[in-house]
């Protein structure tokens, strides 16, 4: 049976949108009224106990090896902590180093080249660097991020109440001097970013368009139309490109190197084109791998690029950092649920931000439509699991209206095509028109809230507590600047803020020390000893590098002839 | 967080299981396509992107994913339709899969970037001719813009390049995606991407107006006027998270309050 479509919908679900239109004159003369649908906080403690997926049981379990033993982390998490080394000591010599820097950095995403950038200023040449990414610099989710990033540069707003917005959109979880750091440096990235030549939206007066974002109390959401991530990671890396700064792609660190005095000192890098082991020894290391959303936490799709397996985490932890706010992910309220090509794909919240109300099947509002995430979220999976109020698509998979056509109403004709460009080209491609029809939205994994502990120079934390002197992290992989649940347009601030911090924390340590001491992988052996008092299966090793999504049919009858490997 | 409340009649962990499932592909495939990846046939369901159709056929990739949301580039694709002579171009995560497609993937495009001193350049009418001399190239035959998966007007801006309006540049080529299709199909050998990339740089550092309010702020936050306020919310918050919440809850969102437009507008240059 072959659906009938009408302007990329199957016919039947054509009659949902009917009604979706019927209410949309009265929900867009009422609009300023939603406000009344906002939660109280015990309101929002229930909802979230009952329908969010960090809250539900059955998610997670507790760590029995490491520093954070005793801790529940979501069982995807607990998989590649609690698994053998991917790597074999035994099968590298270290007494060769291929690379020996001032400053190596482990991930081309938004921080390492952040970091890359700060170092340099702070006096550390291209040619005693090192990015070692994974896949392309640049691949990453800061790539994707669309919507905006916030500063509170306004004269009616203030760094201070951006401080209380993170805290409380963090259930009060976050780090003090993490959240001032971030708060407190953001108008300074801004200001770096301009004088880099990104182009931020602006209006007449040179002044900074700026937008809501869910669980804010003051517009300061600077965007680039809705690639604001590809604008900044764009002009960073070209900036790296400038200055030389050396990248090996397609070259991911998969251990950390430690030495006797319990430093680092570097790392063992993979070629994945040529399985080749690469030994770098450097003063001061960057962690900057990014987040978990590849290891779809609770089965859920991702928003996030096809790296993000979590791979620092794993390392790092092996290597005796701790690990923070790790129960907590978070799933963006609106992924793509239809059609079956881009699910999951990121709605940005910038959509609900210019005007366009998530709505039911019967077209009736049922969340106020800038709740934090993680209550957004879950008033979601309620209306689609609880209550049955969803259209279900021709693949099985559940969605809520989001009426997008109203933006036009309220902002203006054009404004999608001015502001949600790449939204637009996304569902153009699949032959829907979000200006006239609403889009069909559910909650998909997107960040990773919690990570490595540091602290505000970017150090990362021991398990007894205190920092390491060579060690920094940046970005998505460190933990404890949003505490449990990251607000909109922070993620692109964090990395630009903790990139910075640990670029310029880097290079004054490289530039006052000597190298580290003799490099081992002592700390590897002592992990897999942990690990074998499991009953871990031999064939879970980690860090995993990447999803595997091959089709059942061909791994069925994969198999290995030790001829070629 | 996590106060408990009664759960009622909800299950949460079923729902969960459900969400699950209904996030799984289904297992029962009705309609079929035949691709050829690289030559080689394979038989995939229909209504695949190319780049999960590749996945499903057995493909795992290094090179080639990215995003897989249409942003970074990675998975530039060229392929022909049976019975067509044309090349076609596409994102292999955002191009569903027809019968009989013909594919090849790009993993790279080994085009020159020019580097340059952004501090020390300047925006002059010939300073894209300067970096990029190709672009007087262009024999405006638009395979470029045919090339481009984002559907950006791309010889418009190569036009604009060489007459030297480095805003029209910026502002046309302000979506690409950098694939490098455009330089790959280009007969006269430009770098499109590349080029466009100085003049949005050029663009935003040195063309666009800029307002005042950021530079107040700075100086506000260099002379210290905020560390008090940190200092205050930080002890509420170490002594008295009770009080810290009802800070946060009692906040009051922009629209409620009187709102003085630009207060800073009559603040001279100091």
């Amino acid at each position: 049976m072959t659906l009938k479509m009408i302007r990329g919908y199957p016919e039947y679900m054509r009659e949902s949108i009917e009604l979706v239109e019927k209410t949309r004159d009265e929900r867009v003369k009422n609009k300023e009224k939603e406000i009344e649908l906002k939660l109280s906080l015990e309101e929002r403690e229930e909802l979230l106990n009952t329908y969010h997926p960090d809250y539900a049981p059955g998610g997670k379990r507790e760590l029995q090896v490491g520093v954070n033993k005793g801790e529940r982390v979501p069982n995807e998490v607990a998989d590649i902590l609690e698994a053998w080394p991917a790597l074999d000591p035994d099968e590298v010599d270290l007494n060769e180093v291929d690379y020996d820097v001032d400053v190596l950095i482990i991930g081309g995403g938004g921080a390492g080249t952040v970091a890359a950038l700060w170092a340099y200023y702070e006096g550390i040449k291209p040619e005693n660097m090192l990015i070692a990414t994974k896949l392309r610099h640049g691949d990453a989710n800061s790539m994707m991020a669309e919507g905006g990033i916030q500063a509170a540069d306004r004269p009616w707003d203030s760094p201070v109440l951006h401080y209380l917005d993170v805290m409380g959109g963090g259930h009060f979880a976050n780090k003090h001097e993490l959240v001032k750091a971030l708060t407190m440096d953001a108008p300074k990235i801004i200001k770096w970013h301009e004088e880099l030549g990104v182009m931020y939206d602006r209006d007449e007066r040179g002044n900074f368009v700026e937008r809501w974002g869910g669980g804010t109390s003051r517009m300061r959401l600077h965007s680039a139309k809705d690639y604001t991530g590809m604008e900044i990671m764009r002009v960073i890396r070209d900036e790296t490109r400038n200055l030389g700064v050396p990248v090996l792609e397609f070259s991911p660190a998969v251990e950390l190197l430690t030495t006797d005095e319990g430093e680092i000192g570097g790392a063992i890098l993979w070629n994945m084109e040529t399985k080749e082991y690469i030994v770098v020894r450097a003063k001061s290391t960057v962690l900057a791998t990014g987040g978990w959303g590849r290891l779809h936490i609770r089965g859920f799709a991702t928003t996030n690029h096809y790296g993000a397996t979590a791979d620092g985490l794993v390392m790092a932890y092996r290597a005796g950092a701790r690990l923070r706010d790790l129960d907590s992910a978070q799933y963006h309220p609106t992924g793509a649920a239809y059609p079956e090509q881009i699910v999951g794909l990121l709605i940005t919240e910038k959509v609900r931000a210019m005007g366009a109300t998530p709505v039911n099947k019967y077209g009736q509002p049922f969340v106020f439509p800038l709740e934090p995430r993680d209550v957004e979220a879950a008033a979601l999976i309620r209306e689609c699991f609880g209550r049955g109020n969803c259209v279900e698509t021709p693949t099985g998979m559940r969605g809520v209206w989001l009426d997008s056509p109203m933006i036009e109403m309220i902002q203006g004709e054009g404004a999608i095509h001015k502001n949600l460009d790449a939204m637009y080209r996304m569902f153009k491609r699949f032959g829907i028109d979000m200006t006239k029809d609403p889009i069909l939205v559910f909650p998909t994994l997107h960040y990773q809230n919690g990570g490595v502990e540091i602290n505000a120079d970017a150090q990362v934390i021991r398990g007894d507590g205190s920092p390491y002197p060579r060690f920094f992290a940046g970005g998505e992989v460190e933990g404890g600047v949003h505490g449990k649940n990251r607000l909109m347009g922070n993620s692109l601030l964090d990395y630009n803020v903790f990139g910075r911090r640990a670029g310029i924390s880097a290079a004054k340590v490289a530039r006052n020390s000597g190298k580290p001491g003799k490099l081992t992988l002592k700390h590897v052996k002592v992990f897999t000893e942990e690990v074998r008092r499991l009953n871990v299966p031999a064939e879970r090793r980690s860090p995993i590098l990447l999803p595997d999504y091959r089709g059942k049919r061909a791994l069925a009858r994969k198999i290995d002839l030790p001829i070629i490997d | 967080m996590g106060k408990k409340v009664e759960l009622l009649d909800v299950d949460s962990e079923k729902i969960m299981e459900e969400v699950r499932k209904a996030a799984s592909p289904p297992e029962e495939v009705e309609h079929w396509v035949t691709i050829y990846v690289m030559g080689k046939p394979y038989r995939v369901p229909a209504g695949l992107t190319i780049m999960k159709a590749l996945e499903y056929a057995g493909y795992r990739y290094i090179r080639g994913a990215g995003c897989r949301a249409g942003f970074c580039g990675a998975c530039a694709t060229i392929y022909r339709k049976k019975g067509e002579y044309r090349f076609r171009t596409a994102l292999a995560c955002q191009t569903t899969v027809e019968d009989e497609m013909y594919l090849a993937q790009i993993p790279f495009v080994p085009a020159n970037k020019a580097t340059y001193d952004i501090e020390k350049i300047e925006p002059s009418p010939t300073t894209l001719l300067e970096y990029y001399p190709e672009i007087a190239r262009c024999v405006s035959c638009n395979t470029c813009t045919k090339a481009c998966p984002q559907e950006l007007d791309v010889m418009y801006y190569v036009q604009y390049a060489i007459r030297g309006d480095i805003k029209k540049v910026a502002e046309l080529s302000f979506d690409c995606i950098q694939c490098g299709l455009c330089t790959l199909r280009c007969p006269a050998e430009i770098q499109h991407y590349h080029m466009a990339q100085l003049a949005r740089r050029l663009y935003g550092k040195h063309l666009v107006k800029k307002g005042k309010w950021l530079d107040h702020r700075l100086k506000e936050i260099e002379s210290g006027m905020y560390d008090k306020g940190y200092e205050i919310l930080h002890k509420i918050m170490e002594e008295d998270l009770e009080r810290f919440r009802e800070i946060y809850i009692n906040r009051k969102r922009e629209s409620e309050e009187k709102r003085i437009e630009d207060p800073w507008e009559n603040i001279g240059e100091d």
